[in-house]
């Protein structure tokens, strides 16, 4: 018997210690592609020079392209991919299945609406901005789970209905897109895919605090979340409130989403995408939110960098996470039809 | 298919015939609504001798616009309906619609590469590609919505096509942001609209309408036949998989073409075979011309309702239909018990 639990609780260790060296790995990517991002552009500026600039010193040269060019764009990269990462890794758990992620089923569409009606026809910017994202995005999240409820909500039904209310949404979007005077036709379409060109380093702060608030709201329920995904029945048996849960769940993926769409636009399928790799990869059991999150951001900030420079021509940071998830998604609904299991 | 087959009692002859009046006079309502109202209405006197080929007046000049735009969102309308009771006979999905199949997203998919990459111009090369885009990406749902066990259930096709939907047109905006040129005709034409009318482009179109009706409109028995299911059609001898592959070839050419000079224009596909089942029943020689004659009303009076509700500009008509489409879409998927789907 004591054999058996020693055993058990090496597993445990291995696993914790799998797990953090996970997140350590991670961190580590991110650190090397923020140096990466921040070094090598259309000029190679020498690490010190960056570190100088970093520290507030006035460079010649790297002053402008480090502090300016780059340095927002590589922060704002890695708070809204933590946001996406974040947000749509908690709701994908919420609703156990991974086509539920905000950008699938709507919420995204919700809030993207909204901050194009607040900065195309209302002139808003700046906090109202996200203000009003937020507030849509609750809305559209209650509208979709309204609509999807009869005698419970079954996850299939629900991601139909989000299809159903994005694509409304997104006809919105798109005409007023393209009928606002005031925005070129490229840069309406940029937005719509998600960009993080001309980022200003004053934007990322209702990034940070969106992950500050809401971020901290969705890893204080991980282990709830976690219990949740043995099934509702069992989860209440633990001890979880559900109803509590998912409310907060909600309220904080809706949070991250709604502002980081109000701010980069709608970067396409890291949501989606973060999840699924963090599952991947670190060991079953544990909560995934954390990894998610950090995958989102390794994704927008490469993606973004491969964008600008791998790439012939220079793509928002949406097209290259586009052109990774559009064939993800139809692997997995390929995958999820062979297999017969549930969505 | 079924089940609605059980649940509608069966029509008279003489209750079709009062509908199919109806549905006339509303065409013809609709054709006039939409040649009168605009930014600027025009009256009778005018149209009349506009139609009489003067060319004088501004009002005269006006009616010259709307006719063309009138007979394209009948055609289209038409086209659409006709395709989207055709795409839910052969799939027996209740959520069969050339937009939510994704269809329509790789027509314009196509066309988008056919500009970007080998620089097509001409009207007829964009019918031509728009078709062979259609054709591909409804293969290619159907494929993955008919992996595994039970095959094509509605539930998988229609997660299978919005996905493949989301996709393409993610694959779309990455081909078409670099390239400015192209961007801003491609742009409007991707909300879906009939404003853009000409002539040209509408006798371009009609060959390919023409046969995609027909070919669908023959298949009317077979599907019928195949609402049965599989099993019992292939026990009276129909042909199912040649029935299946002819009717979907006359809705893809139908939405193809559409797609090609209109647009991917959502939903009206999916509502209208709806309503008309409950007007005439599930008799698809019936429903087939009902849906046709439907969906051209459905679009005409969408193409109005736009020009009257942001005067003096206009909504494009795809804004209007997703806007009328989506609520039946939700309708739809909350009516049914998920398993069913």
């Amino acid at each position: 018997m004591t054999g058996l639990a020693q055993q058990i609780a090496a597993h445990r260790r291995g696993q914790t210690r799998r797990g953090r060296r996970l997140l350590f790995g991670l961190l580590a990517l991110l650190l090397a592609g923020l140096a990466l991002t921040l070094m090598v552009g259309q000029t190679l500026t020498p690490p010190l020079d960056v570190l100088r600039v970093l520290a507030g010193h006035d460079v010649p040269g790297a002053s402008f392209t480090v502090g300016r060019l780059r340095l927002p764009r590589a922060v704002l990269s890695v708070l809204a991919g933590l946001c996406f990462g974040l947000g749509g890794a908690a709701c994908q758990t919420l609703l156990r299945s991974p086509l539920a992620s905000p950008d699938i089923i709507g919420i995204t569409a919700g809030s993207g609406a909204a901050a194009v009606f607040a900065i195309v026809v209302l002139g808003w910017g700046g906090a109202a901005v996200s203000l009003m994202a937020v507030a849509c995005g609750l809305g559209t999240a209650l509208l979709i789970y309204l609509l999807a409820w009869r005698n419970g909500v079954a996850g299939a039904r629900l991601i139909l209905v989000g299809i159903g209310v994005s694509a409304m949404l997104q006809s919105v979007t798109g005409y007023l897109l393209l009928k606002a005077p005031q925005w070129s036709l490229q840069e309406a379409m940029r937005w719509m895919t998600g960009s993080v060109n001309g980022a200003r380093l004053a934007e990322a702060l209702p990034l940070l605090l969106a992950l500050t608030v809401f971020g901290a709201l969705l890893l204080g329920q991980a282990r709830n979340l976690e219990a949740m995904r043995l099934g509702d029945d069992k989860a209440a048996a633990l001890g979880v409130r559900l109803a509590r849960t998912r409310l907060l769940t909600i309220l904080g993926v809706v949070g991250l989403i709604a502002v980081a769409t109000a701010i980069t636009g709608p970067i396409a399928f890291v949501a989606f995408l973060a999840g699924p790799i963090a599952a991947r990869i670190s060991a079953p059991g544990r909560s995934i939110l954390l990894p998610a999150a950090l995958v989102g951001a390794a994704l927008v900030l490469f993606a973004d960098y491969a964008g600008q420079m791998l790439l012939p021509g220079r793509y928002p940071v949406g097209v290259v996470t586009g052109a990774i998830g559009a064939p993800y998604l139809l692997y997995l609904i390929i995958r999820v039809n062979r297999t017969g299991g549930a969505i | 298919m079924t089940r609605t087959a059980t649940e509608t009692p069966v029509r008279r002859p003489r209750t079709r015939l009062m509908w199919l009046l109806l549905v006339l006079a509303a065409l013809l309502a609709g054709c006039a609504l939409s040649v009168v109202i605009g930014t600027r209405d025009v009256g009778w006197a005018e149209i009349a001798s506009a139609l009489g080929g003067g060319r004088d007046s501004i009002g005269e000049a006006v009616v010259a616009v709307r006719l063309p735009r009138t007979l394209l969102a009948a055609l289209a309308g038409a086209a659409l309906g006709l395709s989207g009771a055709v795409m839910q006979g052969v799939t027996r999905s209740p959520l069969a619609d050339p937009g939510i199949l994704g269809v329509n997203a790789g027509a314009a998919m196509a066309v988008v590469i056919g500009m970007a990459w080998f620089g097509i111009e001409s009207l007829s090369a964009f019918l031509w590609t728009a078709i062979l885009g259609a054709g591909a990406t409804a293969a290619l749902v159907y494929a993955i919505g008919s992996l595994g066990r039970g095959g094509a259930t509605p539930l998988k096709l229609a997660l299978a096509g919005a996905a493949t939907a989301i996709a393409v047109s993610s694959l779309t905006v990455a081909i078409l942001l670099p390239r400015a040129d192209i961007a801003g005709g491609v742009q409007s034409w991707q909300i879906g609209g009939v404003g853009g009318a000409t002539p040209e482009a509408i006798t371009a179109m009609l060959p390919f309408l023409a046969a995609g009706f027909a070919l669908s409109l023959l298949s009317a028995r077979n599907l019928n036949m195949l609402a049965l299911g599989d099993d019992t059609a292939a026990g009276f001898g129909v042909p199912v998989a040649l029935t299946r592959f002819i009717a979907a070839t006359g809705a893809v050419l139908l939405c193809g073409a559409t797609t090609a000079i209109c647009g991917p224009i959502g939903f009206v596909g999916l509502v209208v075979p709806h309503l008309c089942r409950l007007l005439v029943g599930v008799d698809h020689r019936w429903l087939l011309p009902f849906s046709a004659l439907a969906g051209a009303v459905l679009l005409l009076l969408s193409d109005v309702l736009g020009r009257i509700l942001a005067r003096p500009a206009e909504l494009d008509v795809g804004i209007i239909t997703a806007f009328v489409g989506a609520p039946a879409f939700i309708w739809i998927v909350r009516r049914r018990r998920i398993r069913e789907l």
